[in-house]
C-alpha cells in the first residue's frame, strides 16, 4: 500500500518532468530565429562542441591535466615532517629511480636556491608554502603552479631544452614580491648521466 | 514623464564612478612608469602596491559597481515607464556603497590595505578595508532588491506582455550579480574579518580560493551586461536600422546568467586545492558560455549590416562604410566588437590548460584582460554616457568631434598598451611585480615593451581627461534657451515581440537551474574542506 502510494507519486513527477520538457521544446521551437542566425548558433555549438571535446579526450586519454592533487600539509610545521626538512628538500632519486624534487616557498625565496635537473627526463615537483600564497612559474616553459599554504603542489614535466633559467614567483605575497627568485640548470641528458652523482648536484645546491 | 528624481539618482551614480576611474587612470599610467624602471626616483615597492591594490579595486568594484546602479536605474525608468521603486531606499543603497568605498580607500590609500583587488588570505590588509567592501557590496543588493521588485511589478501590472528588453537585460543583471557576490561575501564575512579581528587563529587559504573563483568569474559578466545591453538596445537605433533578433538576445542573457557562475574553477587550474575532476567540468562550462558572446557577435553585426544597407550601402563590405560612424555608439560599439574579437582568441588560450600553463600569472593575464575589460566594457560605458548625459543633464553634448577622438585614442592606446603587454607574458615577465630585479638575461629582451606601455598608457590618460571634460562641460554649460526635447530611444527589433514563453520573460525556472548548477558544481568543493583533514594558517603582514 505504502509502496505503491510511492510508487505513483514517482509516475506522477516523472509525468509532469516530461510534460514540463515538452511544452519547453514546443516553445523553444515557436521562437522566432532567423535561419541565418539558426546556422551561426549550430556552428558557435560545434566549435564548443569541438573544443569541449579536445579537452576532455586530452583529460582522460592523454593525461593531460593541471597539478591537481589535493594533498594537505601543516605549512607552519614544515621542519618537523620529514619530506620537507632541509635535508631531504632538491633533487633526489626516488624507490622507483625517478626523479623527485621537492622545493619550499617563502618570502622571498625558492629553497634551495639551486638545483640542478636533466634535460628530457620525467621530474615530479612537490612544493609547498612555509607562509603565504606563492605561485612559480620557470619562464618559456609549463613548470608552473600556485603554491597554496596547506597544501602541497604537485607537478610533473620535463625539459625538453638543456639551459640555465630563472624560477619566478608569479602570484604578489608581498612587498618584496618582485624579489623573489631562484635559478635551475637543465643538465643534457648525457652529461647528467656522466656525472651521474645526484649526490653532487645536491651538494652543489647545498652550497649555494 | 517627469523622471527629475531618476536623473539625479542615475548621474549621483556615474560621477562616482567616473571620478573612481579617471583617478585610477593616473595610478595605472605612474604603474607602468615605475614598473619601467625609467625613473629610478620613483622605484618604492610601498607606493607602488599602495596604488595598484587602489587601481585594481576601484576599477574592479567602484566603477563598474557604481555605473551598473545608476545605469540600471535609468533603464529600468525609462524602459518600464514608471518612477523608480522606494526612492528613499535607492538612496540609501547609494550612501551605503559610498560609505564603504570611503572606508575602503583609507586604508589603501595609505599602504595599509596593499593585497591588490583579489585580497588573498593569508596576507592580511586592515579589517577597515574588508569592512568597506563588504558595504559596497551590501549597497549593490539593495540595487539588485529594487530591479527585481520593478521587474515584478511590472509584469503584475502587464500580465502576458513581454517585459522590455533593456529591463530583461538589468534584471538579469541583477539577479546575476546576487548569486555572484555571494562567493566573496562568505570569504569576508566568514574568514577576512574574523581573521583581522583576531576571532579566529587560521584560514584554510584553500577554501578562500575556492570562494573567491565563485565570485572571480561572472563578476567579469556583471560588469561586462551593461555593454551587451547596450549592443542590443541602444546601438541598432543608434546605426538606423533594427535589432536583428529579440529572441536571440533573451536567450544570450539568459545563458550568460545561467553559465558564468558554474564555472569559477578556470581560476584554480593551477591550484593544489581542487582535483581534476572537478576542473575539467569547470572548464567545459567555460567554453558553453562562449556561445552566448557569439550569438551577440552575430546579432550586433547583423543589425549593424541591416542599417548600413538601409542607409545605401551596397555589397558584401559596402554597408560597413555607409554606416554613421560619426554616430559615438556606432562607432564605439564597432570598436569594441574589434577589441572583443582580439581578446576571444586569447580566452581561448587562457581558457585551454595546457596553453594556460605557459601564461598562467604572466603579464599576458594584465594584457588580456585590460584589452576586454578596459577595452571592450569600458568603452561601451563611455558610449552609453555619451548618449544619456544630455538626457540626464538636460543640455546638449558639449562636443561630438571631441567624444570621437576620445574614442578612437581609447582604442589606439589600448592596443599600444596591451600588445606588448601579451608579449611579455608570452618572454615569461610575471604580473604583479614592481620592478624588474630578476638577475638574468631573460630580463633584457623586455626593456622595449614596458617602454611601449608607458606610451599607451600616456594616450589612454590623455584620452580619459577629455572624456571627463566632456561629460563635465555638458553639464556645466548655460542651459539652452529652447527646451530640451532629446528622448532615450530604445531599438525595436525586426519581428516585434508580442508575446513570449514564460521562461523568456521571468527568471523563476533559472533560478532554480543555476541553483543546481552551483550544487553539483561547488557542493563537494567546497563541503570536502570540512572532510579533509586540512592545516589553517595564520594571518600574515605584506
Ligand atoms: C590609463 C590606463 C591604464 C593603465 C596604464 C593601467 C595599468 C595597469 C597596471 C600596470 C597594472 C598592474 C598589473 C600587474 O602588475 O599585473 C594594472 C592593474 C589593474 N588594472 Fe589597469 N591600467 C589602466 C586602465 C585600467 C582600466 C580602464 C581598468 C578597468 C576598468 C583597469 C583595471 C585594472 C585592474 C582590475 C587591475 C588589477 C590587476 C591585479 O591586481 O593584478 N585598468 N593596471
Ligand atoms: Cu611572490
Ligand atoms: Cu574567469
Amino acid at each position: 500500500m505504502q509502496i505503491e502510494a510511492i510508487i505513483q507519486k514517482c509516475h506522477d513527477s516523472i509525468g509532469s518532468c516530461v510534460d514540463f520538457i515538452r511544452d519547453f521544446c514546443i516553445q523553444l521551437r515557436s521562437i522566432h530565429l532567423d535561419h541565418l542566425e539558426k546556422k551561426w548558433i549550430s556552428i558557435a555549438l560545434l566549435v564548443v562542441a569541438l573544443l569541449v571535446a579536445i579537452i576532455t579526450i586530452d583529460a582522460f586519454f592523454h593525461g593531460v591535466n593541471p597539478p591537481s592533487k589535493v594533498e594537505t600539509i601543516d605549512s607552519a610545521k614544515l621542519h618537523l615532517s620529514k619530506e620537507f626538512a632541509e635535508s631531504n628538500l632538491g633533487v633526489q632519486l626516488d624507490a622507483n629511480g625517478d626523479i623527485v624534487v621537492r622545493m619550499v616557498a617563502g618570502r622571498y625565496s625558492f629553497f634551495p636556491k639551486h638545483i640542478a635537473v636533466p634535460a628530457e627526463t620525467k621530474i615530479t615537483f612537490r612544493w609547498v608554502s612555509m607562509d603565504v600564497l606563492h605561485g612559480v612559474h620557470i619562464p618559456m616553459t609549463n613548470m608552473s603552479t600556485m603554491i597554496v599554504p596547506g597544501y602541497v603542489a604537485e607537478i610533473t614535466t620535463s625539459f625538453p631544452k638543456p639551459g640555465e633559467y630563472p624560477v619566478l614567483c608569479n602570484e604578489y605575497c608581498g612587498l618584496g614580491h618582485n624579489h623573489m627568485w631562484s635559478n635551475i640548470s637543465v643538465i643534457a641528458k648525457e652529461d647528467w648521466i656522466a656525472s651521474s652523482s645526484i649526490a653532487a648536484a645536491k651538494k652543489e645546491s647545498n652550497n649555494e | 514623464m517627469n523622471d527629475a528624481a531618476e536623473r539625479k539618482l542615475a548621474l549621483s551614480h556615474l560621477w562616482v564612478a567616473f571620478i573612481a576611474f579617471i583617478v585610477a587612470c593616473f595610478m595605472g599610467e605612474y604603474q607602468v612608469l615605475e614598473r619601467s624602471g625609467l625613473i629610478p626616483a620613483l622605484d618604492s615597492p610601498t607606493v607602488y602596491f599602495a596604488s595598484v591594490s587602489t587601481h585594481g579595486v576601484l576599477m574592479g568594484f567602484v566603477l563598474t559597481t557604481f555605473f551598473i546602479m545608476g545605469f540600471g536605474y535609468y533603464t529600468a525608468t525609462t524602459s518600464l515607464k514608471v518612477p523608480v521603486w522606494n526612492n528613499t531606499l535607492a538612496w540609501s543603497g547609494f550612501w551605503i556603497s559610498l560609505l564603504g568605498t570611503v572606508m575602503a580607500a583609507i586604508p589603501l590609500l595609505t599602504g595599509n590595505a596593499s593585497v591588490l583587488y583579489t585580497f588573498y588570505l593569508p596576507i592580511q590588509a586592515h579589517v577597515a578595508f574588508y569592512f568597506g567592501a563588504t558595504l559596497l557590496i551590501v549597497g549593490s543588493w539593495i540595487w539588485c532588491g529594487i530591479m527585481v521588485v520593478m521587474f515584478k511589478q511590472w509584469k503584475q501590472a502587464n500580465p502576458k506582455q513581454p517585459v522590455p528588453l533593456a529591463m530583461f537585460a538589468t534584471t538579469a543583471n541583477a539577479l546575476l550579480w546576487l548569486w555572484t557576490s555571494a562567493g566573496v561575501a562568505v570569504e569576508v564575512l566568514f574568514q577576512a574579518i574574523p581573521l583581522a579581528l583576531g576571532w579566529i587563529d587560521t584560514v584554510d587559504a584553500g577554501l578562500a580560493r575556492t570562494l573567491f573563483a565563485w565570485t572571480l568569474h561572472p563578476i567579469v559578466y556583471f560588469w561586462l551586461i551593461p555593454a551587451y545591453t547596450a549592443f542590443y538596445v541602444f546601438v541598432p537605433k543608434q546605426a538606423g536600422g533594427f535589432l536583428f533578433s529579440d529572441e536571440a538576445a533573451r536567450g544570450a542573457f539568459i545563458v550568460l546568467a545561467v553559465f558564468s557562475l558554474p564555472i569559477g574553477f578556470h581560476h584554480l587550474y593551477m591550484d593544489p586545492e581542487q582535483a581534476k575532476g572537478w576542473k575539467l567540468l569547470h572548464g567545459i562550462g567555460t567554453f558553453v558560455v562562449s556561445i552566448p558572446t557569439l550569438v551577440t557577435g552575430f546579432t550586433v553585426i547583423a543589425s549593424l549590416e541591416i542599417a548600413g544597407r538601409l542607409r545605401g550601402g551596397k555589397g558584401l563590405f559596402g554597408w560597413i562604410g555607409s554606416l554613421p560612424w560619426s554616430n559615438s555608439m556606432v562607432l564605439s560599439a564597432i570598436l569594441s566588437l574589434l577589441m572583443l574579437i582580439l581578446g576571444g582568441f586569447g580566452g581561448i588560450i587562457n581558457a585551454s590548460y595546457a596553453m594556460n600553463a605557459m601564461i598562467h600569472n604572466t603579464a599576458w593575464v594584465p594584457g588580456h584582460f585590460h584589452l576586454i575589460f578596459a577595452g571592450t566594457t569600458v568603452i561601451m560605458y563611455f558610449a552609453i554616457a555619451y548618449y544619456l548625459w544630455p538626457m540626464l543633464v538636460q543640455k546638449p553634448l558639449f562636443s561630438n568631434s571631441m567624444a570621437l577622438i576620445q574614442l578612437w585614442t581609447w582604442f589606439i592606446g589600448m592596443g599600444i598598451l596591451t600588445t606588448p603587454w601579451h608579449v611579455l607574458g608570452l618572454l615569461g615577465q610575471p604580473r604583479r611585480i614592481s620592478s624588474v630585479v630578476y638577475n638574468t638575461l631573460l630580463t633584457l629582451a623586455w626593456k622595449p615593451y614596458e617602454l611601449a606601455m608607458i606610451f599607451g598608457g600616456l594616450i589612454l590618460l590623455g584620452s580619459a581627461c577629455l572624456f571627463i571634460y566632456n561629460l563635465a562641460k555638458t553639464q556645466l554649460n548655460p542651459a539652452p534657451t529652447e527646451a530640451f526635447t532629446q528622448q532615450i530611444e530604445y531599438a525595436e527589433s525586426i519581428h516585434p515581440v508580442k508575446e513570449l514563453p514564460e521562461y523568456l520573460n521571468d527568471f523563476k525556472l533559472w533560478n532554480r537551474v543555476i541553483a543546481v548548477l552551483m550544487l553539483i558544481s561547488f557542493g563537494v568543493p567546497i563541503l570536502q574542506f570540512f572532510f579533509m583533514n586540512t592545516f589553517g594558517s595564520p594571518g600574515w603582514g605584506y
